[in-house]
């Protein structure tokens, strides 16, 4: 479990990280909290000959609302998103996933920019993100550039980052006041990746659904919107047929693996499931 | 490939003693730990990040020092097991907790325990039954007793507010 020999880099400033990344070129790797990359490096499924490590870039950790966003620093941990009182008071739906990624040593370590930018379809944040309307704020050698979550995803660790980019921060729009939310997520075990979950924010007035949003974690190559879902919730008061109908539709564009978590139809089946309960709470949250 | 990568001086403060070494950038902070400082208490367990057994101190947060280079913890301060007795050499409230509340078992998962509950303490010195098993939730004990590791964190919780420690009825 030796990973292979690289040279260690320590930048401290952005325009230094993404000088080396491009002069190293394919061969090098930014490092964040490293919890996901080191242990593949430990397996040899991943040999860079390069490691950039962004701990010390000045300015990449952080967490600060400006006008009607929350900008998350891309080195801010899991950790220092469940200390935060701006997360917990406008987004509390990033708290209740964080507390559910990995397990307390884990969250020390792990960063919302490595959760989001590894295109790892496991990740719990992508979904989340996707669901906020959040974009990610990329710089690289011809400047920065603002991608939205939606676009930024093209398959299993296959981004819209382009080389010598780094994902510098997460800009989320703050919901609206009185929002319910909820992220249900199915595990094996504690500190596991979701089997299926489900991410919903909502708005309700006299009762009946305003707005909905929906992610999807681990049902398919790259997290999703379930936008039918979402859309045919607007205008009911989620009773039972509703919630069913929701989850049909969400079932309709799941794709997932097979693997050790189970069979494609098992995890399409409880993934709608994800999807009820998660609408269910959400509504029970508004207020 | 990458020919074989240069050493690099390391220098950190473990247990309170400013130490140093030369490494290749791929040295796992548990083998610097083990092999280079000889502090064989952090163990290593799965080597995959799911056990918990080489957890550690690192600047004030609990780690697995199975999964960060020696290089990231240049110029760190950390603690190991080996650094949790009191000054004058006996056992902290934790560790008496372990050892009065037969927490131990085998002992294999013990150094990892002790430092995950140690940093679990400082941050909440009075936590419930169930906040212990969350946040000891990333470390396994393949004993599966968990029951009396939740007790020795409880007994010194208790110790540490200057309270008798009172089990929970049946």
């Amino acid at each position: 479990m030796i990973p292979g020999p690289f040279t260690y880099h320590r930048p401290s400033s952005v325009s230094d990280a993404i000088k080396l990344l491009v002069d190293l070129g394919d061969e090098a790797r930014p490092l964040a909290g490293g919890h996901s990359l080191i242990p593949m490096m430990k397996l040899r499924l991943a040999t860079p000959e390069h490691l950039i490590d962004l701990q010390g870039v000045d300015g990449l950790k952080g967490i600060t609302r400006e006008d009607d966003n929350i900008v998350i620093g891309a080195m801010t941990t899991q950790h220092d998103l469940l200390a935060s009182e701006v997360i917990a008071s406008w987004l509390p739906v990033l708290r209740e996933t964080a507390l559910l990624i990995a397990d307390p040593q884990i969250r020390y370590r792990g960063t919302i920019g490595g959760n989001v930018a590894n295109g790892d379809p496991g990740n719990d944040m992508p979904a989340l993100m996707m669901m906020l309307g959040a974009s990610y704020r990329l710089e690289g050698p011809d400047g920065v550039r603002n991608e939205a979550a939606t676009d930024f995803y093209q398959g299993a660790y296959f981004t819209s980052l382009e080389p010598g980019e780094i994902l510098t921060a997460v800009s989320v729009p703050v919901p609206a006041t009185g929002h319910g939310y909820a992220y249900e997520k199915l595990k094996r075990k504690i500190g596991d990746y979701a089997t299926a979950a489900a991410a919903v924010i909502l708005t309700m007035e006299s009762c009946k659904v305003v707005t909905c949003a929906i992610g999807l974690t681990n049902l398919s190559e790259t997290p999703l919107l379930a936008e039918k879902a979402a859309e045919a919730v607007i205008g009911t008061s989620l009773d039972e047929a509703a919630l069913r109908n929701a989850a049909a539709l969400a079932e309709e564009i799941m794709l997932p693996a097979a693997d050790g978590r189970g069979p494609i139809e098992y995890r399409k089946s409880v993934g709608g499931i994800m999807v009820m309960r998660a609408l269910k709470r959400a509504a029970a949250r508004v207020g | 490939m990458a020919t074989q990568a240069k050493k690099t001086q390391v220098s950190m403060t473990v247990n309170g003693e400013p130490v140093e070494g030369f490494v290749e950038p791929r040295t796992l902070l548990v083998h610097f730990i083990r092999e280079n400082l000889s502090l064989t208490g952090t163990h290593i367990g799965c080597e995959t990040t799911h056990c918990g057994a080489c957890t550690i101190d690192l600047n004030g947060l609990s780690v697995k020092s199975c999964t960060i280079f020696a290089v990231q913890a240049d110029d760190s301060e950390i603690t190991t097991v080996e650094g949790m007795a009191n000054a004058d050499g006996t056992l902290s409230a934790l560790q008496e907790g372990f050892r009065q509340m037969h927490g131990l078992q085998c002992g294999f998962c013990t150094p990892g325990m002790i430092m995950r509950g140690h940093r679990l303490l400082q941050e909440n010195p009075n936590p419930t039954e169930e906040e212990i098993r969350f946040g000891i939730a990333g470390n396994l004990c393949r004993c599966t007793g968990y029951q009396n590791i939740v007790r020795a964190i409880q007994y010194a919780a208790a110790k540490i507010n200057g309270v008798d420690f009172q089990e929970a009825a049946e």
